[in-house]
Formats: structure tokens, sequence, C-alpha cells
């Protein structure tokens, strides 16, 4: 299965809705707003370190640019992809369940 | 028959103090109280801006969003100052929270704790919160 979640950690409970129902070894990809949940040094990096040791999580690219943040600011084990490597995922990992 | 209202608001110059809260991109909320910035800075009102919560990302140097087919608008911070705007406040709890630090914005700015910022909120005529 792969989840998305679109909405900053900082604003919304979304990513803990997700965190909470994704079975290890789910990925979960962080789109739009989702992708400060990513960014090292925040408030909220501890869960999502803790979350990258059961899960495989990644980070949709463009966003994160669009925002002015460079993959050095990322939680380690956190991957990068484009548009392309979103659809790969979607594909791979079958079921897709948005988190909005 | 009633009279017609009479406004003189020639020379009426009031403190706004416009409050950004949310992340640029992923709502139009931003971008709409920045051009609510520039039409008080139009009428020459005392204007400033603060930035708390996600509102802090707007100003995070780098922005390149030409992938998702929007306009970068961060630049527009460091024009505000042209139009007499350089009252610009950071929350230092929501900046610390996100892990950035001053070097991090695009355009110079007070750093302010969120008790100072409640006292600058309650010294204004208008607010206006997004």
């Amino acid at each position: 299965m792969l989840h998305t979640v679109n909405k900053s950690p900082f604003e919304r409970n979304t990513l803990d809705s997700c965190l909470r129902l994704a079975v290890p070894g789910s990925a979960i990809l962080l789109i739009e707003d989702g992708v400060y949940a990513a960014l090292a040094g925040t408030a909220q990096t501890a869960k999502v370190e803790a979350a990258a040791k059961t899960h495989e999580i990644y980070v949709l690219g463009p966003d994160l640019k669009a925002r002015g943040f460079e993959e050095s600011r990322l939680i380690g084990g956190v991957k990068v992809v484009d548009y392309g490597g979103f659809v790969d995922l979607a594909v791979a990992k079958g079921t897709v369940n948005s988190w909005l | 028959m009633s009279e017609e209202p009479v406004f003189d608001t020639q020379g009426v110059v009031k403190k706004f103090m416009y409050v950004n809260r949310r992340a640029p991109y992923g709502t139009i909320y931003p971008l709409e109280i920045l051009e609510s910035v520039l039409v008080a800075a139009a009428f020459e009102q005392d204007t400033s801006v603060a930035f708390l919560d996600d509102g802090v990302f707007q100003i995070k140097k780098g922005q390149d969003p030409k992938e998702l087919g929007m306009k970068n608008f961060s630049p527009t911070f460091r024009a505000l100052a042209g139009y007499d705007v350089e009252k610009l406040y950071v929350e230092k709890e929501s900046m610390d929270a996100r892990g950035l630090k001053v070097d991090d914005f695009v355009v110079k700015v007070r750093v302010v704790s969120a008790a100072e910022l409640a006292k600058l909120m309650a010294e204004q005529d208008i607010l206006i919160t997004g």
C-alpha cells in the first residue's frame, strides 16, 4: 500500500493518523504541504525518524523544491522521487490511500 | 429623504497588521494576504506583517514552484520596504519548531517571542489573519 499525505504536520493531524494506521513495510509519500514532515531539526522530526525505521518514506521533489528546501535538510533515509517516481510507487504498491 | 453619507478619510492612518499563518502554495491564503498588504501600503496605512505557525515558511529562501505551475511570490516581501512596509515580525516559537534560522529568510525580519507579538497585536487598529 502507498499512503500519501498532503497536509503540514504542524497544522493538521493527518500525518499522525496515517502513521497510526499504516502497517509496517508500507510506503508513505509526502506531497504538497506534507513535505514539511520530511525536514530534519523540527518539532516533527522525531516521529518521522521513528516511522522511517519501519516504513519506506518518500518525498515529492517538485513540492520540496517549490518550498525552498534542498535534500540536505531532509531526515536521513527519506528518498526523493519525481512525478514519474510517484507513478512507479502507485503501480508497485497496488493500493493508494490518499490522506486528505 | 435621507442624507448622503459623508466619508472623510483623507489623511486617516490606522495601524494594520497582517498575520500570515499558512504555508505557501498549499492554499491561496498567503497570496491573498500579500495582495491586501499592498493595498494597505498603497493607501499609506501604518502596515506591519507578522509570520507565525506555518506562515514562517512563506519567507523561506530558494522557493521555486515552476514545476507546480505556480508563481514564486516570496521576492515580493523584499519589495515591501519600497512601499514603506518595514515592520516584519517572525514569532520565535514558530520558527524554532520548524528548524528555521534567520538566515533562511528572504527578507530581514525582527524575531519576537509570542508574548512580544501578542503585545504588538494588542496595539493594532485592524488585524487581518489568514
